[in-house]
């Protein structure tokens, strides 16, 4: 019973950590003052200001835009990317693969964001929406591929080998077998690919033109002047809708798994009675 | 081996064609202009100062340590937090909660930092209620690393969580039953099944940590320079894009030589099961 | 397989009703394609409220995309593919930009607003005769100095930075041209130094700086010294305004001895298309009310000297940011210099980062 105390603290620690800088970021979108030092006293004027501000809105809604069709491509081509590593035989071609994947996720964004350009102007891909989500897709896709790959090597060949047996065709074992299991990885993935659209600055900045701009973009071209408390109202709004997504999604979800679940534990174990 | 040609084909090609496109070509071109020095001659200059002069190597060195540093902490702090989510009521719903701060722009973050480690912040304050003096906290590397790590925690639980997952309670039971201690089910069992998580997650953490650079200057006041710093320089202040390049081919190769070395060997092949 | 397909269906058909949002707000924003003045211009630095007034007054859509960084911007103009129309580059990328004809020049017959620039701010000599560029903003290079820790009688030159009293106590812009600049100021030599040896006394001098700098940081020096975490700082004038605004403690120092001058300017580059609208913009925004009304949002130095009338008596009156003549004479304005030159300045300081103590 005192373990199990002990344990719910460290992670009730982990959380507290996480939460404090978010917190307290949301607390200054409170103050009177113009910026996150010295609370001021309490004014929803940082709020206000930011629902007049029609062009910050659709700076918002474009990066969401931008972020959720990104990381949905990254992670159907990073999953198929994973697939086809995970059945590469040779360990040479196979470092070699999972090496080029890595690249986009040493080369600083600078880097990339220059090489994106040069690209891009050379093939004469107009700047915009269309050279943004290309770009995006492409730095996002190695993280995808990092979530998914250990999640195939897991997967044990004896239920590959059982599937087959059964008489599953390639793609009856990928969709029945394969994807359900590689699901929180791809998840994860998506997640991830989310994560480093929304915080990318660098690479937007040099491949983006005709007027789309990204939250991240305007907050870095903010420092300059200081960044006001309505960025900050701004991520208190957005933080406490997501808040409220995840935990909706969460719930309602909940009701079908249960049966879901038990569902596929008894797919699971027949398949693996095969296998004995 | 049957294999259904047509749909291998459609796994192959989106991918094959992202690392066409969008790693193969820029590589080259990253590679092609590390040749040209500052005033668009050819030259292998750029090499040549990289590696006789000590602030480069200096700096690989830096950043390689700090790198190092970062996933370390990030580790220690993630393994026992996923392996504890594993238990958990409601592990979804925290994971999901674990992701979320990752959806805050990340200067937000650090000017957040500033303000809570400042000599006036939030921590100080705090220690001044037991009347100790205000300590400098920011600008060490305890800070810096502090919030490195606070930024790659997420990254590091997420796929070690995953990997914990599938882990079979019969093992860890069976272990148990056998009479073993539980630091020997945690090395012998626990810990090498649950390694191709930690390996993902390692692999999310260093690798960007290595070119990490404006961390280094908002909360380490650029009191160590890494090679990110140096090619942010070089391509945003000097416009020196062959020096920057350069670098980046270094770091590149750096990468590669990492994987290979912590990659897959011949012998462990597909045969587990 | 299917909670995927419906996962990803779900978050398609989001994305669409985002996109549907956008265009929406695009269009409620009145952008129509052909009316459209695209804009680059550094983040929050032109008030909100006159891109509305302009707008409504003359039927044109500001289209602005912001940067952070000249080197940056320069780099999006030089490989084409956008359309700016109008962008606000520092005086030596104006003189960059010039050299390597991505600047198109202005037709003076069209500029309404040029006789309420004060002389002092015009013909400098990154734009003889302002060919290019009209000036938006302008500033110096000092010293803040936080009144808790320090009296403004121990900081009145460059050379009272070395006091060992500031030990770990200084806080410096990460700025190669501005931080060995006030290092040759202080040996009497010029800004624009291109002379290797002068350059390596500058770094020397610096070097002899470092147990007293605390932190070598960009934006965020106003989050530091807003927290009182250091007593000195050198940053430029804009910066300064900017934290003393959120810290009363705070006060801006132009050494007397020199320093530097620097100028934000409009020019339009090569990309540039619709004439019509840069022209309108410009005439509104040198007409002194508005330019008064910008230069309060942004609270940097105007060079109009008709708006800086309609300005508050004791922000026009501040000596510290707006200099007297005998101040103004002894600055410098930076020159573009050769890339070698811009690459040793870089170098030396990237030297004096990393062996720091």
């Amino acid at each position: 019973m005192k373990k199990w105390k002990w344990t719910n603290l460290y992670l009730i620690f982990v959380f507290v950590m996480l939460y404090v800088p978010i917190i307290y970021l949301i607390a200054y979108s409170f103050s009177e003052g113009e910026r996150m030092s010295g609370f001021h006293g309490f004014t929803l004027a940082h709020y206000a200001e930011l629902f007049a501000d029609t062009r910050m809105i659709q700076i918002v809604v474009d990066t969401l835009m931008l972020a959720l069709l990104s990381s949905l491509i990254a992670t159907i081509v990073g999953t198929l990317g994973a697939l086809a590593i995970s059945r590469t035989v040779r360990p040479l071609v196979k470092n070699t693969v999972l090496s080029l994947n890595n690249i986009l996720m040493v080369s600083p964004d600078v880097i990339i964001g220059a090489s994106f350009l040069i690209f891009f102007t050379a093939l004469k891909i107009p700047l915009g929406f269309g050279s943004v989500l290309m770009s995006h897709i492409a730095f996002s896709i190695p993280i995808v591929v990092l979530m998914v790959l250990p999640k195939l090597q897991e997967m044990q060949q004896s239920m590959l080998d059982a599937a087959r047996d059964l008489g599953s065709t390639n793609s009856q074992t990928l969709a029945r077998v394969v994807l359900p299991f590689i699901t929180p990885g791809i998840l994860s993935g998506f997640f991830m690919a989310f994560t480093y659209s929304l915080d990318d600055f660098a690479v937007t900045f040099f491949v983006t033109g005709n007027g789309f701009q990204t939250l991240a973009v305007e907050i870095y071209a903010r420092a300059r002047q200081g960044i006001s408390l309505e960025i900050n109202a701004l991520s208190g709004v957005m933080f406490i809708f997501a808040l409220l997504l995840v935990i909706g999604y969460y719930f309602i979800q909940q009701g079908s798994q249960s049966r879901k679940a038990k569902h596929r534990k008894e797919s699971e174990a027949i398949i693996h009675e095969a296998a004995h | 081996m049957k294999k259904n040609t047509a749909t291998s084909l459609a796994f192959y090609v989106p991918y094959a064609l992202w690392i066409v496109l969008f790693v193969i070509a820029p590589v080259i071109l990253i590679i092609y202009q590390s040749f040209f020095d500052i005033d668009g001659q050819f030259t292998l200059g750029n090499y040549a100062t990289y590696f006789q002069s000590g602030t480069y190597i200096m700096m690989t060195i830096n950043s390689v340590w700090y790198a190092f540093l970062i996933t370390l902490v990030t580790l220690v702090i993630s393994y026992p937090a996923a392996y504890l989510l594993h238990y958990a009521k409601h592990k979804e719903l925290w994971l999901l909660l674990i992701i979320l701060p990752t959806w805050i722009n990340l200067l937000l973050k650090a000017y957040a930092f500033i303000g809570i480690f400042s000599q006036d912040g939030g921590v100080n304050n705090f220690l001044g209620l037991f009347g100790i003096a205000p300590k400098q906290i920011l600008f060490t590397d305890f800070s810096f690393i502090f919030v490195a790590s606070y930024i790659e925690i997420p990254f590091m639980i997420l796929p070690i969580f995953n990997g914990i997952e599938e882990l079979d309670e019969g093992y860890v039971n069976a272990s148990r039953d056998l009479g073993a201690k539980w630091s020997q089910t945690f090395t012998h069992v626990i810990l090498p099944l649950t390694m191709s998580g930690v390996k993902a997650g390692v692999q999310a953490v260093f690798i960007p940590s290595l070119s990490l650079f404006m961390l280094t200057r908002l909360i380490g006041g650029n009191r160590v320079i890494t090679l990110g710093t140096a090619i942010e320089e070089h391509f945003l202040t000097t416009m020196n894009w062959g020096m920057g390049s350069t670098i980046g081919v270094v770091l590149i190769v750096a990468m590669f030589i990492i994987m290979f070395l912590t990659g897959e060997r011949r012998k462990k092949g597909a045969k587990r099961a | 397989m299917k909670r995927l397909i419906s996962m990803a269906v779900a978050i398609l058909a989001v994305a669409l009703g985002l996109a549907f949002w956008s265009q929406d707000l695009q269009r409620s924003q009145g952008a129509t394609g052909s009316n459209t003045l695209n804009f680059a211009n550094w983040g929050d630095y032109i008030d909100p409220a006159l891109i509305k007034k302009f707008q409504k007054e003359t039927g044109y859509h500001v289209n602005m995309e912001t940067f952070d960084s000249n080197e940056a911007m320069y780099t999006k103009i030089q490989q084409g593919g956008t359309s700016y129309d109008l962008t606000v580059p520092s005086e030596y990328m104006v003189e960059k930009m010039a050299e390597d004809k991505l600047l198109i020049p202005l037709d003076k017959s069209k500029l309404k607003g040029l006789s309420n620039y004060g002389a002092s701010f015009m013909n400098q000599s990154f734009d003889p005769g302002n060919k290019y560029s009209l000036p938006y903003f302008w500033g110096t290079l000092g010293i803040v100095y936080n009144d808790k820790f320090a009296k403004a009688s121990e900081l009145q030159h460059w050379n009272d930075l070395w006091n060992p009293r500031w030990k770990g106590n200084i806080m410096l812009i990460d700025s190669a041209r501005d931080i060995l600049g006030f290092s040759l100021v202080s040996l009497g030599k010029s800004m624009n130094t291109t002379n290797p040896t002068t350059l390596a006394l500058a770094k020397a001098k610096l070097d002899q700086l470092s147990p007293n700098v605390k932190a070598v940081v960009a934006d965020e020096i106003k989050m530091y010294m807003a927290d009182n975490e250091a007593a000195v700082a050198v940053d430029w004038s804009g910066e300064a305004a900017d934290m003393m605004a959120s810290n009363s403690h705070l006060h801006y120092i132009v050494p007397s001895e020199g320093s530097n001058l620097w100028f934000d300017n409009f020019v339009i580059p090569k990309t540039a298309k619709n004439f019509k609208a840069i022209y309108a913009f410009l005439n509104f925004m040198t007409d002194p009310k508005n330019a008064a009304q910008n230069a309060d949002y942004v609270g940097y130095s105007t060079p109009n000297d008709a708006a800086k009338k309609l300005l508050p008596k004791d922000v026009r009156n501040d000596k510290n940011f707006y200099p007297g003549k005998e101040v103004l004479d002894r600055s410098e304005v930076y020159r573009n210099l050769a890339p070698k030159t811009v690459g040793l300045y870089n170098d030396l300081f990237l030297e004096f980062k990393m062996y720091r103590r």
